[in-house]
């Protein structure tokens, strides 16, 4: 609904601001959380309400980031006592000394930090020509400047496309593992311990620095697929084909072709908050093939249905595929 | 050193998240505030109708950006509110409608550089000081305590020797302000 003319714009705000300084400074349990989620879905004029509210209380924060650089002793104590100006004088003595530190943090490159929700999928462009594509339920980290170029990859999924320069190799973390472009497209997948990556074109080396042992350094062309995990290191060659269903999620699909039911369950449910369930092993071990949309569940819940015969209960947050 | 700045994002897929959309607009079209008050105010006589004008545009973007997240904002974000406007303008039956059909929105929609987001990390320092210096004596005191300094709500209270209350009030007015100041609002509404 649009016409919120009645409904107050004053008012929402008022609540929104309320809502906001009791999850900021209040006791905040789950039944809060859950009246604000109710609250926010009430309304889109509650919802653009309390973000607005909420961009402007985080961007205020910016200037908390740097409280604690402030040195204790130069800093006159907060328990200062006396006429109310000179309390308001210590006030913006404080932030005096917190904008001499801010000018220096704020204007120094910097880690971005780049997300995505369940669901979401995101392109970051720099400058340099490189591109990075999110997929779904992944974060981020970015030092991207003219001397060093290197990404956290902290977890979820990445496509990189990568303008090689040789001088300032770009550089993907992800936990103890490297990966050191050469000029290249390349994916990287990291979930529960265990890293992947494929490589689509151009050369990217693998290696573990800093592990205590001398790590092999492996070269990886198109085709190889690298998987790391705690333990061990592995290579293997997979097809064109295959590397391309591994990346059909640019085009926001799941490419299925003798998938088992619980590998095709454990992809939507990396992308859908309504989780998939298979009921039994027997059931988990049958396959599936074709492509479906990652956000349309429903899609893939008629084809086993209607194909397979299989049974789906829904309950609050789960659906479960039985025989 | 220098950094390599982003070019641009574009969030890709069809459904969008909660989170997803939220994030775009925090991004792209409350920067845009600064504008959009202008427009607002250069194109509707009544001043007291600004803020709920502001609400519903904001509305009608944000859900028809749960179909599709429009891109660029900047274009869309006029256009939508130009169509506020004449509809609010035809059903208030005030003005005939052809004289509503120029509402203008011209210099406001191109979708040049939004000069918000180019903000030096120095301006932006010097913004944020200058909207707390704006605020009410009391409200920033309190504002400042517990957002910069972290103290929580009894402990604000005790150094402000006021009680709770008082300080949930001096804080949710200060976030209202505060918002209404970064965004650009100089219209003189403080809550």
């Amino acid at each position: 609904m649009s016409e919120a003319f009645e409904t107050g714009a004053m008012e929402i705000e008022a609540r929104a601001a309320a809502w906001l300084e009791r999850r900021n400074f209040g006791r905040w349990s789950e039944e809060d959380e859950a009246g604000l989620d109710a609250w926010l879905a009430g309304s889109p004029a509650h919802r653009v309400a309390f973000v607005r509210l909420s961009t402007a209380w985080e961007r205020a924060g910016r200037m908390a980031a740097l409280a604690p650089e402030i040195p204790a002793q130069s800093v006159p104590p907060f328990r200062v006592t006396g006429p109310f100006l000179f309390r308001i004088a210590a006030v913006f003595a404080v932030l005096a000394v917190i904008a001499a530190g801010a000018i220096a943090y704020l204007e120094a490159p910097r880690e971005r930090t780049y997300s995505t929700a369940i669901g979401g999928r995101e392109l970051v462009k720099f400058a340099d020509g490189s591109r990075i594509e999110l997929n779904t339920n992944t974060v981020l980290r970015a030092r991207m400047t003219t001397s060093e170029r290197v990404v956290w990859l902290d977890h979820g999924e990445a496509y990189f496309e990568i303008k090689h320069d040789a001088a300032h190799p770009f550089v993907v973390m992800a936990g103890a593992h490297r990966v050191t472009d050469m000029g290249t497209k390349f994916r990287m997948r990291r979930d529960k311990g265990r890293l992947q990556v494929s490589v689509v074109q151009g050369r990217v080396t693998f290696d573990t620095p800093d592990s205590g042992k001398l790590s092999p350094l492996e070269v990886l062309t198109p085709g190889d697929v690298a998987v790391a995990t705690a333990k061990s290191v592995s290579v293997r060659r997979e097809s064109a084909q295959d590397l391309t269903d591994q990346l059909s999620w640019r085009q926001g699909v799941l490419v299925f072709d003798h998938t088992t039911l619980a590998q095709a369950a454990a992809e939507f449910n990396r992308y859908n908050t309504d989780k998939l369930v298979i009921a039994d092993a027997q059931l988990a071990r049958r396959t599936i093939g074709g492509t479906f949309p990652t956000n349309n569940l429903e899609a893939f819940i008629g084809v086993t249905q209607d194909l397979l015969g299989l049974h789906v209960k829904r309950s609050a947050h789960a659906i479960v595929i039985s025989r | 050193m220098s950094e390599i700045p982003e070019t641009g994002r574009e969030i890709r897929g069809a459904g969008v998240s909660p989170q997803a959309l939220d994030d775009w607009f925090a991004r792209e079209v409350l920067p845009l505030e600064p504008q959009l008050m202008q427009f607002l105010h250069h194109n509707w006589r009544n001043k007291a109708d600004i803020a709920d004008l502001r609400q519903d545009v904001y509305v009608r973007i944000y859900e028809a950006a749960q179909k599709q997240i429009p891109s660029p904002a900047r274009p869309f974000v006029f256009a939508v509110a130009r169509n506020l406007l004449i509809d609010r303008l035809r059903k208030a039956q005030v003005v005939p409608i052809e004289a509503v059909a120029d509402v203008d929105i011209l210099g406001f929609a191109s979708d040049a550089p939004n000069p918000e987001r180019s903000l030096a990390a120095r301006d932006e320092l010097r913004r944020l000081q200058g909207a707390l210096e704006r605020l009410a004596p009391r409200c920033r005191e309190a504002f400042v305590l517990g957002r910069i300094q972290g103290l929580s709500r009894t402990e604000i209270a005790a150094r402000m020797g006021v009680s709770e209350d008082t300080v949930t009030e001096h804080l949710t007015k200060g976030m209202r302000a505060l918002a209404n100041i970064l965004y650009g609002d100089d219209h003189g509404r403080t809550p």
